[in-house]
């Protein structure tokens, strides 16, 4: 009778082991799509990348000599809309998927077929992306402004649209699921306040996804109906106006860069306490700037047009918010700072990912508000200072911040450990190539150099040279990154359930998690940063040891 | 010796305030300036880059030290001291940069107006009559402030005083810039204005989103099509400065360039003279009724200036 229940326990779990499969198909388990996210927005990431290469190598010679000009205008479209779309948008949506539930002791998110639908959605939305080559890339920058998008290959730009269409879909279908997760399947003992910062983080970012993604959604309707059906709502030729498109489109695409920051801000509020062994400085200051910057993020979209159809008071205000979201993200950086202040850190791949994110980001941070400046941003908008500016706040943000988590939650979502050493080569060569990449930039943009040109003056040549160098770089550095991620797959030690000695639930749990997440029910035994409270430093490893000892003997 | 702690904060301190202070005026990050208010946005640009190197300094700083004084000890398995916030310390992170973007707007503000920026004369949307009654009212007070009474009309696209010495009309096609003077009928590819005399463009776009840029003159404006921009300065510095193209309008984007001369007086009326006749020797007296195109009167030598203008626009 025994035997014969054990037999069909086994059966049963047997049968509910994760096969590789199941990541290419429709599966609800969050975990599943988590992966399945983060895989796919890698892939993305590395064609987006290469077109970034094909970018740099243009201008590393004032002349359009290695792309056409058109076909140049066709790649930076194509890098800014993956890379935003299809690589930092849905590897935020990965953690969010792959972390909330565990975090929040959770079976599963609120919605599991919406969630993969949401997932599922990404694919053809990528796909006819990259199909658009076919038929002529779109030429219109990622932002796509009337009346050139309405002149420059109809179907390469309506593919465009109906791709941002599909992956803003998705994105706001994530964003009910992380939202009602997060408020309604917490373990009975987790209040708000006992929450992750992750999940603040998440908290803000789907608010801020279901209230402005429905506004892109109406313009590129309106954009369409204008390019296939001849309408006159953005196009002055018949009494449109371009201005209006400019205000739908950044309404969505300001808040866009908090979808794509604020996520990452609470990975590194996770990851710093864990390799500092220090509890997070200021909980409630941190989690309620993130509903500040989502605030915020809502009320300063003409700071993208200071130079276009706005009138000068209204210049003024949006110069004010603008300026604001300084003191919300300044709280932030300052409170990582002092997280790690007389803690004991460990400088691992995550956490040298983290100081990096830190470091860089402030640099973002700081030309951001001098943006915000009106008279200044006369002069530097549309110029390369604002892609110095904007690729540290994404990549010296996002992405730093990104691999951080990456290489952090690598042994729970895999099950094994990576190649310390590897994963610090892949930082240190990130690290020094973005900072060669993005910092002459800033430069070239106050000298006068204007962005989404192929062709510009032989005398910013040098600085040009030195970025395309450092592009180069980044593309060596992507190598440690994929031998360490296959390399530790399939030959990589098996890893501990928490090697991090991380408080969170998310590590209470085996890694990989098993099926329902947790063998039984969570317990919250304490709060998400509690380090160094509840034991007296010198005796905790042997206490338990002997603890363990203990009830070995037993 | 053991120094105070407290004493080497100070020290540290002082030591970055000056270190921001003189990087804020030495940074060489900025291009020649050719007018007052190019100047005065490079003002502000140094007292932004002052207060950001003063807080990349202090931040980095703190990274750098917590990574070489708070390492973990080999061995060592135990966690830090359960510090779990400071209030005073977090009220006054989050006032200082409170004060500061209070400051920095407030001089934003001030640098913008003086550029013009909210200036009620620029106005072109307004109709005749409440131009009129905005422009008593600005004799009445001798003060711009429209921010606060935005009510009170349209304001204009761009930026600029409404008295100017030269008034230019500007249209913009893909991927050329040209230049009518209404005073003298002259037609350009190129803009020629006399040093310390106050232009006014007007501009026009013909096909798509262009912007008007002068890196020296630290100006910039959209030129849109179905509606008219305006931008002014007051040239105080004789060179020739590059006009760009800074908002995508094609594939040629990038050749959208052409120069702005600023001349001496003398230079600028010879310029004058020397164009006059040429462009009546190139068109004469149109008969009645003829209606020109919109190219019409540019001369030769003028389309050779004009870099990459593909032949449909002609």
């Amino acid at each position: 009778m025994v035997s014969n229940t054990e037999v069909v326990k086994k059966e049963h779990r047997e049968r509910r082991e994760r096969r590789l499969i199941d990541y290419f198909t429709f599966n609800t388990d969050h975990k599943v799509i988590g992966i399945q996210y983060l895989v796919t927005s890698f892939l993305f990431y590395f064609i987006g990348g290469a077109f970034a290469e094909a970018m740099r190598t243009e201008l590393a010679t004032p002349n359009p000599d290695f792309l056409s000009p058109e076909l140049y205008n066709q790649m930076f479209t194509l890098h800014g809309t993956i890379m935003i779309f299809l690589w930092i948008v849905p590897a935020g949506a990965a953690f969010a998927n792959y972390l909330i539930p565990l975090m929040i002791g959770a079976e599963d998110m609120a919605f599991p077929r919406l969630n993969a639908v949401a997932f599922w959605l990404l694919p053809p939305g990528g796909l006819l992306l990259i199909a658009s080559l076919l038929v002529g890339a779109p030429q219109a920058g990622w932002t796509s402004y009337p009346p050139l998008s309405l002149m420059t290959g109809k179907w390469g730009q309506e593919m465009w649209i109906l791709s941002i269409l599909l992956l803003g879909t998705s994105s706001i279908l994530g964003a009910i699921n992380f939202a009602t997760t997060i408020l309604k399947m917490r373990i009975k003992d987790m209040d708000l306040h006992s929450m992750p910062l992750f999940c603040w983080s998440m908290l803000a970012t789907s608010a801020l996804i279901l209230l402005s993604t429905p506004v892109l959604a109406s313009a590129l309707i309106l954009l369409s109906f204008d390019l296939i059906a001849g309408t006159s709502f953005f196009n002055p030729a018949g009494g449109g106006d371009p201005v209006v498109y400019q205000h739908l489109f950044w309404f969505y695409s300001h808040p866009a860069v908090y979808i794509m920051i604020l996520p990452f801000f609470g990975v590194i509020s996770e990851v710093i306490p864990v390799h500092s062994r220090k509890p997070i400085f200021g909980y409630r200051a941190i989690a309620y700037s993130s509903l500040a910057i989502s605030f915020l993020g809502l009320i300063v979209w003409a700071h993208h047009m200071f130079t276009s159809g706005t009138p000068g008071w209204l210049r003024m205000f949006f110069m004010a918010t603008t300026m604001l979201v300084a003191v919300p993200t300044g709280i932030k950086v300052f409170s990582w700072c002092a997280t790690m202040w007389g803690g004991k850190i460990s400088l691992n791949t995550p956490m040298l990912f983290a100081i990096g994110f830190v470091s860089s980001f402030l640099i973002g941070g700081l030309t951001g508000v001098m943006l915000a400046s009106v008279p200044f941003d006369i002069h530097v908008h549309d110029t390369y200072f604002v892609v110095g500016h904007f690729h540290y706040v994404l990549f010296g943000g996002s992405a730093l911040a990104l691999f951080a988590g990456f290489y952090h939650w690598f042994p729970k979502m895999t099950g094994k450990n990576y190649n310390e050493t590897l994963g610090r080569l892949h930082f240190i060569l990130t690290f020094l190539g973005f900072n060669i990449t993005f910092m002459p930039m800033h430069q070239l943009g106050l000298m006068g150099m204007n962005r989404r040109i192929a062709l510009y003056d032989p005398s910013f040549q040098p600085l040009n040279l030195i970025s395309t160098a450092g592009a180069y770089l980044l593309a060596i550095s992507t190598i440690p990154f994929i031998i360490n991620v296959v390399w530790s797959l399939l030959k990589g030690t098996k890893a501990e359930r928490n090697p991090w000695n991380a408080l969170t639930l998310e590590w209470q749990t085996a890694s990989p998690p098993v099926m329902e997440n947790f063998e039984e029910e969570p317990i919250l035994w304490s709060g998400p940063y509690d380090y160094g409270i509840d034991t007296s430093p010198e005796a905790t490893a042997q206490s338990v040891e002997e603890m363990l000892a203990d009830v070995a003997s037993k | 010796m053991n120094i105070p702690s407290n004493i080497i904060t100070l020290l540290a301190g002082i030591f970055l305030t000056l270190i921001s202070l003189w990087y804020g005026q030495h940074h060489g990050l900025m291009p020649a300036a050719a007018s007052e208010e190019a100047k005065a946005v490079d003002e502000l640009f140094n007292f932004m880059m002052t207060i950001a190197t003063g807080l990349f300094l202090l931040v980095e700083g703190v990274l750098v030290y917590c990574v070489i004084r708070f390492r973990r000890k080999r061995g060592d398995r135990t966690d830090g001291p359960p510090v779990e916030g400071n209030v005073p310390l977090e009220i006054l992170w989050t006032a200082i940069p409170t004060i500061i973007v209070f400051i920095l707007a407030l001089y934003s503000f001030e640098v913008y107006n003086s550029l013009g920026g909210l200036d009620v004369d620029t106005s072109k949307d307004l109709p005749a009559s409440r131009l009129e009654m905005a422009d008593e009212e600005e004799n009445h007070h001798h003060h711009h402030l429209v921010a606060l009474n935005p009510h009170g009309g349209h304001l204009a696209l761009g930026i600029g005083s409404g008295k100017a010495d030269l008034e230019v009309e500007v249209n913009a096609i893909q991927y050329a810039w040209i230049f009518t003077y209404p005073d003298t009928g002259i037609i350009s590819g190129e803009l020629h204005v006399p040093v310390n005399k106050r232009v006014r463009l007007k501009m026009k776009a013909g096909d798509v989103i262009h912007a008007f840029w002068v890196p020296q003159l630290r100006l910039k404006q959209d030129v849109i099509p179905g509606r008219e921009s305006e931008l002014s300065f007051k040239p105080t510095k004789i060179g020739r400065y590059p006009i760009i193209c800074a908002e995508l309008c094609g594939a040629y984007h990038g050749g959208m360039k052409t120069t702005l001369y600023v001349e001496s007086e003398e230079d600028y009326q010879q310029w004058v003279e020397k164009n006059l006749i040429a462009q009546t020797q190139d068109n004469p007296s149109p008969p009645s009724g003829y209606k020109p195109h919109p190219l019409a009167g540019v001369t030769r030598d003028t389309l050779a200036q004009i870099p990459h203008i593909p032949p449909q626009s002609l």
